[in-house]
């Protein structure tokens, strides 16, 4: 009878191990789940709130169509890698991490450089972003012909960026193609402006020099003001 | 596409004689001389802009051949004006610019130039469907079956990432799919190009914005031109043996 009790508490002792081992399993699997999934950000204004510089369309487009895409992209291509250990399996599935994560990285950056002119979209930048940018160009304006001239330049898809060389604490312009993150070129990113076609051409068709001669009126210095502060 | 172009040149010129015998007399007047000139020259499409239409509409043709496709042969021009680049045909100056992967400046305009060129002529109105004769054999032969072929061509359009082509092409005697990002094209690796779909933004944008993969069902459902498929196939044949090679008897 004893034996039978012993018996009995022993096997519930391993069956709660085991309960235990699963729920934590359970757990960690659920906590990966849920780090991996990536969310499409809300914008901070409406999709007309750019207009004229920037159509509603076109807003609504580029963030419900193309940023959505890259957000399931990435959750799904991330999925794949969890779901493997094989390493062919896992060194391809590095484009479309690399691609759909750059794309997801750059445009939740993107939708805070912009703000409606209410909002302080296209106000000059004030305080130590300025000083930088006028000891590193000159003037906010020649910044700005810089850039503007770089990103037409850039052949097929790709952005150009105001970028900081951090230990240097230094500020550059440079561009990426595709959706490589400026991180990609040792850069802290603090205003990328796109220039995919998807970002103007319904606007602008081909001339992406106008797009980009009008996207400097709903700049949110600001933003970039403050990623240049605590970088 | 070299052109010559006249232009006026001053010049010495022999003066008809006039009733002397004596020797003709010189005269310094302007006269036509012709000054042989590379310039490429914007070819048009083999249809009306609209004949497309409602599968690419005569807004993208506009757009895409009279603006993007012109900049790139108005670009390339000036780009060579002057250099000895300006004397080759526009497929050698493809290769001779893309350099073996290192590309001079005017790569990107001659590459564009020349991949529009080829992609006008590979639709047509009426278009899409599937190929009869060799070109499905050779289809069916390499790729298992038509289907197979449309779901890797169409596979590799949605994953160019960025901007680039999709083309069908004749490799080692086989024909296999390619895709290329930006101003990249098969003759740089001697590679034979039969078809190609732009799959740049500018080339679908206006018409199916975002839906890439509807742009590309179109391309095929609707517009890719398998005679031009053909003829091509058959112009390759004179540089590649298709099928085994056969010693002749006697």
């Amino acid at each position: 009878m004893a034996a039978t009790l012993l018996m009995k508490k022993m096997r519930s002792g391993a069956e709660t191990a085991r309960t235990m081992l699963g729920f934590h399993l359970w757990r960690r699997g659920l906590k990966t789940a849920m780090r991996q999934q990536e969310v499409l950000p809300d914008l901070p204004y409406d999709y007309n709130a750019l207009e004229p510089v920037i159509s509603a369309e076109i807003m609504r487009l580029h963030h419900q169509k193309h940023h959505q895409a890259y957000v399931t992209g990435f959750n799904k291509a991330m999925e794949q890698l969890n779901s493997t250990s094989d390493p062919q399996t896992i060194v391809a599935l590095q484009s479309a991490i690399n691609f759909n994560g750059g794309g997801h990285v750059n445009h939740a950056i993107f939708w805070q450089n912009l703000a409606p002119p209410k909002e302080g979209g296209g106000e000059p930048p004030e305080g130590n972003l300025a000083s930088a940018i006028e000891s590193e160009f000159g003037s906010l304006d020649k910044l700005i012909a810089k850039m503007s001239t770089t990103g037409a330049g850039v052949q097929g898809s790709g952005w150009v960026w105001l970028g900081l060389i951090k230990d240097m604490k230094r500020l550059t312009v440079e561009t990426t193609a595709n959706q490589d993150p400026l991180a990609s070129k040792g850069l802290i990113p603090l205003l990328g402006i796109d220039v995919w076609e998807h970002a103007y051409y319904l606007q602008y068709k081909n001339v992406r020099p106008d797009y980009l001669k009008n996207v400097w009126k709903v700049v949110n210095w600001r933003d970039v003001a403050k990623r240049y502060d605590s970088a | 596409m070299a052109t010559c172009t006249s232009s006026l040149f001053y010049g010495p010129r022999l003066l008809p004689l006039s009733g002397r015998r004596s020797s003709p007399e010189l005269s310094w007047r302007p006269q036509q001389v012709v000054l042989p000139m590379a310039k490429f020259e914007l070819r048009t499409p083999p249809y009306a802009l609209d004949a497309l239409e409602p599968h690419m509409s005569k807004q993208t043709l506009e757009f895409h051949w009279g603006k993007h496709h012109r900049a790139y042969i108005d670009n390339l021009n000036k780009q060579i004006d002057g250099t000895d680049l300006e004397r080759k045909n526009l497929e050698e100056l493809v290769k001779l610019s893309y350099n073996n992967g290192n590309p001079q400046a005017c790569f990107n305009n001659a590459g564009q130039a020349w991949n529009h060129d080829f992609f006008w002529s590979s639709i047509y109105p009426g278009g899409g469907g599937q190929p009869v004769g060799e070109v499905l054999e050779l289809i069916e032969r390499d790729f298992g079956s038509f289907e197979e072929f449309a779901k890797e061509f169409k596979a590799a359009g949605v994953s160019q990432f960025g901007s680039g082509w999709v083309w069908l092409i004749l490799k080692d005697a086989k024909l296999s799919v390619l895709k290329t990002s930006n101003a990249l094209n098969p003759l740089i690796w001697g590679y034979i190009p039969l078809t190609v779909v732009d799959v740049w933004e500018h080339a679908y944008y206006l018409d199916f914005q975002n839906r890439r993969p509807d742009y590309l069902n179109t391309f095929l459902d609707k517009l890719i031109s398998w005679e031009a498929v053909a003829g091509r196939l058959a112009r390759a044949k004179a540089f590649v043996n298709l099928g085994e090679p056969t010693i002749p008897e006697k």
